[in-house]
């Protein structure tokens, strides 16, 4: 099991360098001139000159890729703002935790919303439960979040009064900004476990169970279901990577602090430091939840787990 | 079934009656029939929208600013008096084709990419492979956010920066259909001496291919176009004064107490050119399935 | 055929309909047969006679939708269970009836280790702690030839012929009256076979379980049954004793089926087998649904359902033609 964990450990290495040197790399061709941006408009050319040479944006793109790489995976080190001259990487930490929040909130909903209403719906297949409720998901997966963030906040804060339009402080301030992210996740959780129930329960396995004269309900829950959430769970983690980056939107919408904010007004004050260093980042966090993901399965799903049964391995046949 | 020079074909007859197979499943379904004629409707609304539309969408009106719907405007006026409703029409093909565009470079490129893998195999799949590995770690999102940082905003770019997302599921598809056909091919080749060309594999490859890419292709549109929506939205993609709806959502977001007309029209039609797309998308994948035919 | 008898099992005019993209596929048209307690029936039919979907009847597991049993009585001991309640039928399932699958690979549950599978059955039906369960599940196991540390393990890592023997002693687990055997061997190599079958028939004999055997194989069915019926097409065509319909087989399927089966001292050169295809089952043909194929069809084949008639003492035959006469398939 332990070497499970460390072979994909490895594996997921190289593609956390590889998607740092890919955004690094998109992002070396950005037009404009950073110093520029650093050092203001008052700012003489031969002191743009002198400072451009000094920060080092006159090495060639290996070494400042070099550079860039060792920053981060050895010093834990985005760099700094190019406006503000702060280091990224604490504005960074500061700001994920709210993100996180926001981020697990909507798993919680995907995962305690989603799956019932998918269990459900397959039980009752073609009944009017499964037809609305499929009929409403696609309606979930088809409306764009930052717009359902802003009729929410219509409705909600603007009509109604009820709850508060933008910023943070209690948990009212959560609660428009996890139904605008959290919807699209519980429809495609709904769409997902459906469909996976639906293939489960056609198996012979749960003929077997019925066989057996156990109730409905234990062979629903105590055999169709676990083997249908097994491929749900790659679900999720991509569902995360989609929250991730609705965040980004979300985020914007409510004016909260997180790193989808920064992003966004790294974009609109060009600093591409920021940019950069948040898409990184954002990825990486993603890399890193779809190894959790990996591992879970492994733990869950026995077929995974004997092929890494380690060392001593026992004869398949008998 | 062998052709004049003695190369084995697969039958023609059978590829022709599938298609006809899969339109009959999707007239049942109604939702995809649904989809579809939404989805024609809002084409043609795209491709006659200076027919349709009662003002050019870049007519400013400062007299008339931010009234509410009436009959004169449809859907009210935007914050310089530009009519909404026209700007929702014109909006149409910029939204749209967007999203197809983006799909179809994507998927293309992919199916490129995964050809190539597949049939070369060794060394030049295993880095292919990993490049696109590489870029599927990274939500597609963020890596058209990237893009268009870099290119900045503009129709083209985005639709660039968009389709960058689409290329590892259509790589993916094709490759496995690839590899399937080139391992019908050795064990053919073990049985008779027929040198596998490139010519039969790819006759065989795109009959496979071709069913899996379109149903992942059609159910990315509704994605693209929502995505092209967001990177509007946050000022990258398109700008205003070119009316593509998140834009315009963008826009109105700071008058939503005042106006909330301009906020919620643009974005009724994004969810109904994602919708249209989805349930048709949905209906061809159930059509496709194997498993229905009994 | 008497009246629901004194037999253990009485199946009385089965039917049962799948309703499928709205065409009605008629896959049991009027079955009806016994079996006496002890005693073991076969069923021999090609792969969509409906063979496989009356042991599902009996028990009533079809998937509704798509089937629907539409007609018919089953007693056993006298209940009708098609009449039941399903509180009731749970009851009889896995402790009274219990069945044994084609596929063991797909007939366990992958997740769930196989020792589990085994007590949940017996916890199902017995009022003892899971513990209790547990222990009586490892006797049985080692009763079919599995030993108690494979407990633990998972349907994955047993071979064919190992993973049978699991659904056998969860079939057996609860000691049931009557065992219904669906293609058992099938999915498992030849040499296999011969084990898990003589396994089967021991365990039979050790329990006194009455036991239906479903196969397309007249091999096995000649092995393990005192009577058999052959289907075709959702009907039986001959019942009888395994001696009278393997000495005097009489209903031209049967006789083609049995003509079909190589043999050493046969000098051919090619397989004799039953021309045509077997018919649709959302259009059958009217009267008997095998006289398309039928060497000796004539026009009293088809105008009207053909009686099964009992041209000997317990064996039955559904034909129109003389039985008194010898027949031979033609070759």
């Amino acid at each position: 099991m332990g070497r499970y964990i460390v072979s994909r450990l490895l594996q997921m290495i190289p593609v956390v360098v590889g998607v740092t040197i890919l955004v690094f790399t998109i992002m070396y061709f950005i037009p404009g001139d950073p110093v520029r941006l650093m050092l203001g408009a008052e700012a003489t050319p031969a002191e743009i000159a002198a400072a451009r040479e000094e920060l080092g944006f006159n090495d060639p793109y290996l070494v400042r890729l070099g550079d860039f790489l060792g920053g981060i995976f050895l010093h834990f080190d985005f760099g700094d703002s190019w406006v503000y001259n702060t280091p990224v990487t604490t504005e960074l930490l500061n700001r994920l935790p709210r993100t996180l929040a926001i981020a697990l909130i909507c798993i919680g909903m995907q995962i305690f919303i989603g799956i019932p209403l998918g269990v459900l719906a397959a039980v009752k297949q073609n009944s009017w439960v499964d037809r609305s409720a499929m009929f409403s998901a696609l309606f979930g997966i088809s409306m764009p979040n930052f717009w359902i963030g802003l009729m929410l906040v219509l409705f909600f804060s603007v009509r109604l009064g009820w709850l508060p339009p933008f910023g943070i402080g209690g948990p009212k301030y959560y609660i428009l900004p996890c139904l605008a992210l959290g919807l699209v996740g519980i429809a495609t959780q709904a769409r997902q476990t459906r469909s996976s129930m639906l293939e489960v329960i056609r198996s012979d396995y749960i003929t077997t169970a019925r066989a057996k004269g156990m109730s409905e309900s234990r062979v629903i829950f105590r055999h169709a279901l676990p083997n249908a959430l097994l491929p749900v769970i790659t679900v999720i983690g991509n569902g995360m990577g989609m929250l991730l980056a609705g965040s980004v939107v979300i985020e914007s919408v409510f004016a909260i602090p997180g790193v989808g904010m920064y992003l966004v007004g790294g974009i609109n004050s060009r600093d591409y430091a920021i940019v950069q260093s948040s898409v990184i980042f954002l990825a990486i966090s993603f890399a890193l939840i779809m190894l959790l993901v990996d591992l879970m399965y492994a733990f869950i799903d026995p077929r995974i787990k004997a092929r890494f049964a380690g060392k001593k391995r026992r004869k398949k046949y008998a | 079934m062998l052709n004049e020079t003695g190369e084995g074909i697969a039958p023609k007859i059978k590829r022709q009656s599938q298609f006809v197979v899969v339109t009959r499943r999707l007239s049942k379904n109604p939702l995809a029939v649904a989809g579809f004629i939404v989805a024609v409707f809002l084409a043609i609304i795209a491709i006659f929208a200076p027919l349709i539309a009662p003002y050019p969408y870049d007519k400013q009106d400062l007299v008339h600013s931010r009234e509410a719907p009436s009959r004169e405007h449809l859907f009210g006026t935007d914050e310089l008096g530009r009519d909404v409703f026209s700007r929702i029409i014109w909006g149409s093909r910029f939204s749209l084709s967007i999203g197809v565009l983006a799909v179809l470079v994507g998927t293309s490129i992919g199916m490129l990419i995964g050809a190539l893998a597949g049939y070369f195999g060794n060394v030049v799949d295993d880095t292919l492979m990993r490049l696109i590995d590489i870029l599927q770690s990274i939500p597609g999102i963020l890596l058209a956010i990237a893009i268009s940082v870099v290119l900045g905003p503009g129709f083209f770019n985005s639709v660039l920066a968009l389709s960058v997302g689409c290329i590892p599921m259509a790589c993916r598809l094709t490759r496995a259909a690839v590899l399937k056909v080139r391992n019908e091919e050795y064990i053919e080749a073990a049985i008779s001496i027929n040198a596998s060309t490139p010519r039969i594999i790819f006759r065989h490859v795109l009959p496979n291919s071709f069913a899996p890419v379109l149903v992942s292709a059609t159910m990315m549109i509704g994605g693209i176009i929502m995505a092209a929506a967001m990177l509007s939205f946050i000022g990258l993609g398109v700008q205003p004064p070119i009316p593509e709806w998140g834009s315009m959502i963008a826009g109105g977001r700071s008058l939503i107490r005042s106006s909330p007309w301009m906020v919620t029209f643009p974005g009724i039609f994004i969810m109904l050119s994602v919708l249209a797309f989805n349930m048709f998308g949905d209906g061809l994948r159930d059509a496709l399935d194997p498993k229905l035919k009994e | 055929m008497s009246d629901a008898s004194g037999a253990f099992l009485s199946v009385r005019d089965l039917v049962v309909e799948y309703t499928a993209e709205g065409r009605v596929i008629h896959a049991v048209n009027g079955v009806s047969f016994d079996l006496e307690r002890g005693k073991t029936f076969g069923l021999v039919g090609e792969t969509g006679s409906g063979k496989s979907t009356i042991p599902k009847a009996i028990m009533r597991i079809l998937p509704d939708p798509p089937a629907k049993i539409r007609g018919g009585e089953v007693y056993l001991d006298g209940v009708n269970l098609l009449k039941l309640g399903n509180k009731e039928m749970r009851k009889i399932r896995g402790r009274r009836i219990s069945m044994i699958f084609q596929d063991p690979m797909t007939a366990l549950n992958p997740i769930m280790r196989i020792g589990e599978q085994v007590a949940e059955v017996i916890k199902l039906h017995n009022d003892i702690s899971w513990r209790g369960a547990k222990e009586q599940a490892l006797k049985m196991l080692e009763t079919v030839g599995i030993r108690g540390d494979r407990f633990n393990e998972y349907p994955h890592q047993f071979s064919g012929g190992m993973g049978q023997r699991v659904v056998i002693a969860m079939a057996l687990a609860c000691s049931p009256e009557l065992l219904i055997a669906d293609e058992p061997t099938s999915a498992l190599d030849v040499t296999i076979q011969a084990q898990v079958l003589e396994m089967i028939a021991r365990l039979k004999k050790g329990y006194n379980t009455s036991m239906i055997i479903i196969s397309h194989n007249l091999g096995v069915v000649a092995e393990q049954c005192d009577d058999l019926a052959v289907i075709y097409a959702g009907e039986i065509v001959e019942l009888g004793s395994k001696e009278a319909i393997f000495d005097r087989p009489t209903h031209p399927y049967a006789l083609g089926l049995l003509a079909a089966v190589p043999t050493l001292d046969d000098a051919k050169e090619r397989l004799n087998r039953i021309p045509g295809l077997p018919p649709d089952p959302t259009n059958l043909p009217v009267g008997c649904h095998f006289g398309p194929r039928c060497p000796f069809a004539n026009e009293k084949c088809s105008p009207e359902k053909i009686a099964l008639i009992e041209f000997e003492p317990g064996h039955f035959c559904r034909c129109t033609r003389d039985f008194n006469l010898e027949a031979r398939w033609p070759l």
